[in-house]
C-alpha cells in the first residue's frame, strides 16, 4: 500500500464523519419523547388527530391567508357541529392552553421552528 | 433505451419498498434491516475501494497541468495549477475538492461554418454540479435533525437559513428547489445534447433518477402528503441509537424514500459515485509538479537490477558489435591476429 500516512487518516475522518450520528447518540443523553399535553376542557379538536398530527401548520396558514388577506370570517364549524373561532390565540390555545406543554414539545424535538411568534405575542409562562 | 431502463430499475424500486412494506414483516426488512444492511456496505466496500486504489503504484509524477511550470526564474509559476511543493498541491486540492476548479475549465468544442472548429468556455456542467453537491451536502446535514436529540446547533442554523425565506407552512426549504433544478438539468444534459447522450450509459442515467426519486419522495412527505415526523424521527433516532421502532403512522411513501436512500448507499461504493473518494487520488490533481528537483524512484523497481549504461553495454556486447559491423565508442583492443580483422571495422562511420 502507498502513502499510507494519507489514506488511512482520511478512511477514519471518512468513517467518522458518516458515523457522527451514531456516536453523537452514544456521547449524548437523548431527552424524553415528546408528550403534548392533552386539553382538559374538550375531547375533539377542529379536525381528525392524524390530519392535525401532520397539517395542523397547513390550517393555521389557511386561517391567517383567510382572516388578514381576504377577510374572511373567525367563526369555524366542525364536522359535529361545535363552533370554534378560527385563531391561533383565541382558538387553539383555548383548549391547548401552553405553548411550553405543547407546541414546543414535538417542535423542539424534530427542530421546528415555527414563526407564528413573530407576530403574536407570546404568551408568558412562568414554568 | 438506456434511460428507460434506468428509469424503469428506479420505479421498480419503489414499486418494491411501497408494497414490501405493506406486507408481514416488510416494515421492519426496509425499516430496519436493509438501512443497516445497506450501511454497512457503504462503509466496509468504500473503505475497500480506496484500499485497493492504494494498492496500485503511480509511478512518477504526471505534469498534466492547466498553467506554468516551475522553470527558468523570469518566467512567472502558477502556483495553484501546476504547483511545485506540497503546499500548493494542497491548495490545488482544496480548490478541486470544495469548488470543482478541473469542471471550471470546461470547455465546448464548436465546428462552424468552413469548417471551422472552435473552442468556448462552458460553465454550466460546473454551475449545476457545484450546486447539486452543496444542496445535496445541506439537505444530508439538515436531515440530522432526524438523527440526533440533542439537536446540535449547526443544524438549527442550517435550518433556519435553509427556510430563510418563509414560504409557506412547513417552510419552503430552498436547496430542495435547487437540488431537484439542478439533478434535472444534469439528467436533461445527457437527454439534449447528442454528443453527451451517445456516451451515456445505464450507470450514468441510474444514480440521476435515484436522486430524483429520493428528492420527489422528500418533498411529497414535506410540502404534498405530510407525513407525522415524530414518529419518523423515533424510527430514524433508533436506527442511530440501535433501538430503532416503527409507528403505526409511518407510511408507505417514506419507506419509498429510506429504500431508495438504502439503495443508493448500497450502490455507492460500486459506482461512479466513488468519485468523492476518488477526487483525493488523482494523480494529476495530488502531485507536486517538481521531477526537475526531486529524483522519483519508480516504487516497482526490482532491487536486483542494477542500472545499465551504455558503456556498460557496449563492455558486453562489444565482439558482437564490431563483428557486426556496427560502430563502437571503444574499439577491441589489440589481439594477436590484429592485422587479420584491420580492413573489416569501418571506424569512421
Amino acid at each position: 500500500m502507498y502513502d499510507k500516512g494519507k489514506i488511512i487518516p482520511g478512511l477514519i475522518v471518512f468513517v467518522g464523519l458518516v458515523t457522527f450520528p451514531i456516536w453523537y447518540g452514544l456521547a449524548t443523553t437523548a431527552g424524553p419523547l415528546p408528550n403534548p399535553e392533552k386539553p382538559t376542557n374538550a375531547k375533539e379538536c377542529v379536525e381528525p388527530v392524524e390530519f392535525m398530527r401532520s397539517s395542523h401548520m397547513v390550517l393555521l396558514n389557511e386561517w391567517r391567508d383567510n382572516i388578514v388577506r381576504s377577510g374572511g370570517t373567525r367563526k369555524g364549524t366542525t364536522a359535529d357541529g361545535t363552533e370554534y373561532v378560527r385563531s391561533l390565540q383565541k382558538g387553539c390555545m383555548n383548549c391547548h392552553t401552553s405553548k411550553k406543554k405543547f407546541c414546543d414539545e414535538c417542535h423542539t424535538y424534530a427542530a421546528v421552528n415555527p414563526y407564528c411568534w413573530d407576530c403574536h405575542i407570546q404568551p408568558k409562562e412562568t414554568n | 433505451m438506456k434511460v428507460l431502463q434506468a428509469l424503469g430499475i428506479v420505479l421498480a424500486l419503489m414499486l418494491v419498498a411501497y408494497v414490501g412494506a405493506a406486507l408481514p414483516g416488510g416494515r421492519t426488512l426496509f425499516g430496519v434491516v436493509l438501512p443497516y444492511l445497506a450501511f454497512a456496505i457503504f462503509i466496509i466496500f468504500f473503505i475497500a475501494k480506496v484500499m485497493d486504489w492504494a494498492k496500485s503504484p503511480v509511478p512518477f509524477r504526471i505534469p498534466t497541468t492547466g498553467g506554468q511550470a516551475n522553470s527558468l526564474p523570469w518566467i512567472k509559476q502558477n502556483k495553484l495549477d501546476c504547483p511545485s511543493t506540497t503546499l500548493g498541491v494542497i491548495g490545488r486540492m482544496l480548490l478541486e475538492v470544495f469548488l470543482f476548479r478541473s469542471l471550471f475549465r470546461n470547455t465546448q468544442a464548436e465546428v462552424h461554418e468552413g469548417p471551422k472548429l472552435a473552442y468556448g468556455s462552458s460553465k454550466f456542467l460546473w454551475l449545476f454540479g457545484i450546486l447539486f453537491h452543496y444542496s445535496f451536502l445541506t439537505v444530508a446535514l439538515r436531515h440530522l435533525r432526524l438523527f440526533t436529540d440533542p439537536i446540535p446547533a449547526f443544524v438549527h442554523a442550517l435550518e433556519f437559513g435553509d427556510g430563510f425565506m418563509q414560504v409557506g407552512a412547513p417552510v419552503l426549504y430552498q436547496t430542495d428547489l435547487v437540488f431537484m433544478a439542478a439533478v434535472t438539468f444534469l439528467l436533461l444534459r445527457r437527454l439534449v445534447l447528442p454528443n453527451i447522450r451517445y456516451i451515456s450509459l445505464v450507470a450514468d442515467y441510474f444514480p440521476l433518477f435515484l436522486l430524483l426519486g429520493i428528492g420527489t419522495t422528500g418533498i411529497l412527505m414535506r410540502y404534498v402528503l405530510r407525513v407525522d415526523v415524530v414518529s419518523i424521527k423515533m424510527l430514524t433516532h433508533g436506527l442511530v441509537t440501535f433501538n430503532p421502532f416503527i409507528a403505526e403512522s409511518v407510511t408507505g411513501i417514506f419507506f419509498v424514500h429510506l429504500f431508495l436512500i438504502t439503495v443508493l448507499l448500497a450502490y455507492f461504493p460500486f459506482s461512479k459515485l466513488m468519485h468523492a473518494g476518488g477526487v483525493f487520488l488523482s494523480p494529476t490533481r495530488n502531485m507536486a509538479n517538481n521531477s526537475r528537483m526531486v529524483r522519483h524512484i519508480n516504487p516497482w523497481n526490482d532491487p536486483s537490477i542494477k542500472p545499465h549504461s551504455y558503456a556498460g553495454y557496449e563492455d558486453d556486447f562489444r565482439e558482437f558489435m564490431v563483428e557486426a559491423g556496427l560502430p563502437v565508442d571503444k574499439e577491441l583492443p589489440p589481439k594477436e591476429e590484429a592485422p587479420a580483422a584491420e580492413g573489416d571495422a569501418p571506424a569512421e562511420s
